[in-house]
């Protein structure tokens, strides 16, 4: 046999390889991203999927428990109730109004439980010397979302 | 400044534009007139860069806060080292450097070989300022870092505006490496460039042979050098910064800088073949415009939020523009390719599957399917909302299912392919070349394994680092015996000598061996522990042989931060033997908390330790501590890997020959007698070396 053959009969088993392993790893790790009006519609095995769902926190909904953590997060009029089951602390970030992004699976009672939270301050403003506010340019680099998440905008 | 500096930058670009124009106009028409003067506006884009990157600093150290930037990048309490390192820290002027440091390469390789190569140089020179030219629109027409804030006053004329104090540099960004971390990574990205341009000016320019790839290969080292440090302070920096007890996790981030940093190992290793056997000529044109390509597109993920759109947060309209210099930086090298791809023919065939080339090839086959699969999930949330409407992310489990396994083959192939010859190698030469050093790696293996060394992936990689190592150990040991036995030497001398002749060939193995260092560091994670608890004072916690008690909580208050801090002292076999102070802190100007992690490092393991916060039932500090065995080899082995390149990028000293002390007597007759026969043996050893490239 030509060593050209064999060197493509080696790849071959090499790329199958990883092609399954890649399969696995995928089907392993592969969340969805919906929104919170999307949820409504999602059904059969769609709703058991692990997710991420963002939204805002709502105002004086969070209450804490032993154990866990729970908020509503709201989108365009829509509320998804929220708990949050993970280890770690909250990252200061996460307060009434914050843009949270919360990862998890949806429970059949319609509350979503939560492994993963972060957060985002809501914009930062600052007053001008003559009194009007300049909102500060919200760059890539500039979110703070959590404690495990990086700076983007360098 | 801010009009001196918007001044400057617009000139720049007008200068590259010149660069292209004149460059094209004198490639046509041949005159060398024109095309020197191409050549003098293509450097004098970086002095023009040069005094804008100047005028932006200066609006820093001025605290100059009616520039937009500077307002939202600093703050007057930022220690002086940081307002530096804030030009950077922003979409606008992490671009100006980008640009910045393109044009300081652009003018390095115009400057030293403007008597060489008139060939190809103009080819160059058009091709570089057609990238600068990209860089210069974004700079000056979509992303100015010299807007300045303004406001309508009572008659709606704009008035420029001036706020007290700025808001601050990101909380994360504030530790030192963060003032060389993106240098480093950028000059890697900028530094790609270089290869790219000659190898599409010798394809465009049909330059013969393999010239461009013996002017671009120490070009392509440095770049690949600079990549490799940025990505291991980007690694670092996660480590001691974000505080979650990792230095890798598969974001977009990480993904963008080590995808050219890949297809460029792959390009470094793939020349060899194409200088020693006129092979791969396609391959290795197509590398180099990939990884290029690969670093723009890391450029514009970590700037665009198309992918960390995901998260939903980070928003650019810049997105558009680099996917359209994408598109027409493929067009271009399409177009190259087809028009001259019979000048890349093969000169040879593979011979046998046990040969250097097959090793090359299964090299650079594993490397690329490695790429495409980083690549493949990075892009995924983007490709799955295109084809199904639905954004899926793939998370750690699918980067590190694919890439470990292809890892350890990369490690076989570190220690199999530089003792394998070029064409064909025999069943004894392997037996010889390779019994010892298998055995020691099985031997450590099964002493791992006895002292409790148990996961699978760990153990292999540790048999391999011991391999490799022995292999590396091998070629040194042999080829230093040779120059001994022949000028009577010690052994270690005689190393030495043998590395300064053939730097490229040593070097190389000298940067093998630090990513055997860098692999055993990976190969600590299975064991990795940790435990998190609420402690009060005098409350103590057990991880590893450590004990640690909590002593004290205090506050740290300064004009740029307030913290928090805990004093820890740890206890080991009930001796105290360090105290720790891990931190948060509230960053007054950006009004951002942070960690500062505390971690103790020895080549074993390192003792990391996060305060956590305050838990939210009680009120009571919570403290997360890690026990991380081997972090330290990473960092080590990327010392190594610096050496080995810069070893490797210093010319080969000339082999001299020195006769035995026995016929010194006779060393003038012996040289008159022999002059031709030290020449055959000079170049015989000359070939040798070569062959053993």
């Amino acid at each position: 046999m030509h060593a050209r053959s064999k060197f493509l009969i080696g790849s071959g088993i090499i790329v199958t390889t990883l092609l399954v392993l890649a399969y696995v790893g995928f089907t392993q790790s592969k969340t969805y991203y919906h929104t919170i009006t999307e949820l409504s519609t999602l059904q059969g095995s769609a709703l058991h999927q692990r997710m991420r769902v963002s939204g805002n926190v709502q105002a004086g909904s969070i209450d804490h428990l032993t154990g866990r953590v729970d908020f509503v997060l709201t989108e365009q009029g829509r509320n998804l109730r929220v708990s949050y089951v993970g280890r770690d602390p909250l990252p200061d970030t996460f307060k009434d109004g914050a843009q949270a992004l919360v990862e998890g699976k949806m429970m059949p009672d319609n509350r979503f439980v939560a492994e993963q939270v972060q957060a985002k301050c809501a914009s930062k403003y600052e007053a001008t010397p003559d009194g009007s506010p300049v909102s500060a340019p919200q760059t890539p680099g500039q979110t703070s979302n959590g404690t495990n998440a990086r700076p983007s905008g360098y | 400044m801010d009009i001196l500096g918007s001044v400057s930058l617009l000139l720049a670009f007008l200068a590259a534009v010149y660069a292209l124009v004149a460059g094209i106009i004198g490639i046509i028409t041949r005159r060398p007139l024109i095309t020197k003067s191409a050549r003098n506006a293509g450097m004098s884009v970086f002095v023009l860069l040069t005094i804008a990157a100047a005028c932006l600093e200066y609006l820093f150290f001025s605290n100059d806060f009616s520039s937009a930037y500077v307002a939202e990048h600093s703050n007057r309490a930022l220690p002086a080292y940081y307002k530096f390192a804030a030009l950077w820290s922003g979409q606008e002027g992490s671009l100006v450097l980008w640009t910045f440091l393109l044009s300081m390469y652009a003018f390095l390789v115009l400057f030293l070989n403007r008597k060489k190569h008139p060939e190809l140089m103009p080819y160059v020179g058009v091709v570089l300022a057609g990238t600068e030219i990209f860089f210069l629109t974004l700079n000056n027409f979509i992303a100015t870092p010299f807007r300045m804030l303004a406001n309508p006053d009572g008659a709606g004329v704009m008035r420029l505006a001036s706020i007290s104090d700025g808001h601050g540099m990101n909380a994360l960004l504030q530790y030192p490496e963060m003032v060389i971390h993106p240098p480093m990574l950028y000059l890697g990205y900028t530094g790609f460039t270089v290869p790219f341009a000659f190898a599409l000016a010798a394809l465009l320019g049909r330059y013969p042979g393999e010239k461009w790839i013996h002017i671009t290969r120490r070009w392509t080292m440095i770049a690949w050098c600079f990549q490799s440090v940025g990505v291991l302070l980007g690694a670092h920096w996660a480590y001691a910064v974000l505080g979650w007890g990792g230095y890798w996790a598969w974001d977009p981030v990480e993904n963008a800088a080590i995808l050219p940093w890949i297809t460029g190992t792959a390009f470094l290793h793939s020349v060899m073949m194409q200088e020693k056997r006129g092979m791969m000529k396609v391959w290795n044109v197509w590398l180099v415009f990939v990884t290029f390509m690969l670093c723009i597109l890391g450029t514009s993920l970590t700037r665009t939020g198309i992918v960390s759109s995901v998260h939903a947060f980070a928003q650019s309209s810049i997105g558009g523009w680099f996917f359209g210099f994408l598109v027409i930086i493929f067009i271009v090298c399409f177009a190259a390719y087809w028009k001259n791809r019979d000048y890349l023919r093969s000169d040879n065939q593979l011979d046998s599957l046990v040969s250097r080339e097959s090793s090359f090839l299964f090299n650079n086959l594993v490397l690329l399917a490695a790429c495409f699969a980083i690549l493949w999930g990075t892009l995924f949330p983007v490709l799955s909302e295109w084809v199904q409407g639905s954004k899926i992310s793939v998370g750690p489990p699918f980067f590190n299912k694919v890439t470990v396994p292809i890892a350890l083959f990369l490690l076989l192939l570190t220690g199999v392919g530089p003792l394998l010859a070029w064409r064909k190698t025999s069943f004894d030469a392997l037996r010889r070349n390779f019994a010892w050093p298998l055995g020691g790696g099985i031997v450590a293996g099964i002493i791992a394994f006895v002292f409790g060394f148990r996961d699978v992936y760990s153990l292999v990689c540790l048999i391999l680092g011991v391999f490799v190592t022995l292999t590396i150990a091998s070629e040194f040991y042999r080829g230093a015996r040779v120059i001994s036995a022949r000028d009577g030497s010690n052994i270690f001398t005689a190393v030495g000598e043998l590395t300064m002749r053939n730097t490229r060939r040593y070097g190389g193995y000298v940067v093998h061996f630090g990513m055997v260092l860098i692999f055993i560091g990976i190969a600590g994670i299975p064991f990795n522990k940790d435990l998190q608890k609420e402690m009060g004072i005098g409350d103590t916690l057990k991880i590893g042989p450590y004990t640690i008690l909590c002593q004290n909580f205090d506050a740290v208050n300064n004009a740029n931060y307030e913290s928090e801090r805990a004093t820890l002292e740890v206890f080991k076999e009930g001796k105290s033997v360090m105290m720790l102070y891990p931190e948060r802190r509230f960053y007054l100007a950006s009004q951002v908390t942070d960690t500062k992690v505390a971690v103790q490092s020895s080549p074993l393991h390192d003792l990391y330790i996060v305060y956590a916060g305050r838990s939210p039932e009680g009120g009571k500090p919570v403290i997360h501590a890690y026990l991380q065995p081997l972090v330290k080899w990473i960092w080590f082995g990327g010392i190594v890997l610096v050496l080995g390149t810069l070893l490797a990028l210093l010319p080969n000293r000339k082999a001299v020959l020195v006769l035995r002390p026995a016929t010194e007597n006779s060393w003038k007759d012996a040289i008159s007698a022999t002059t031709t026969a030290i020449g055959a043996v000079a170049r015989r050893s000359d070939a040798r070396a070569d062959a053993h490239d």
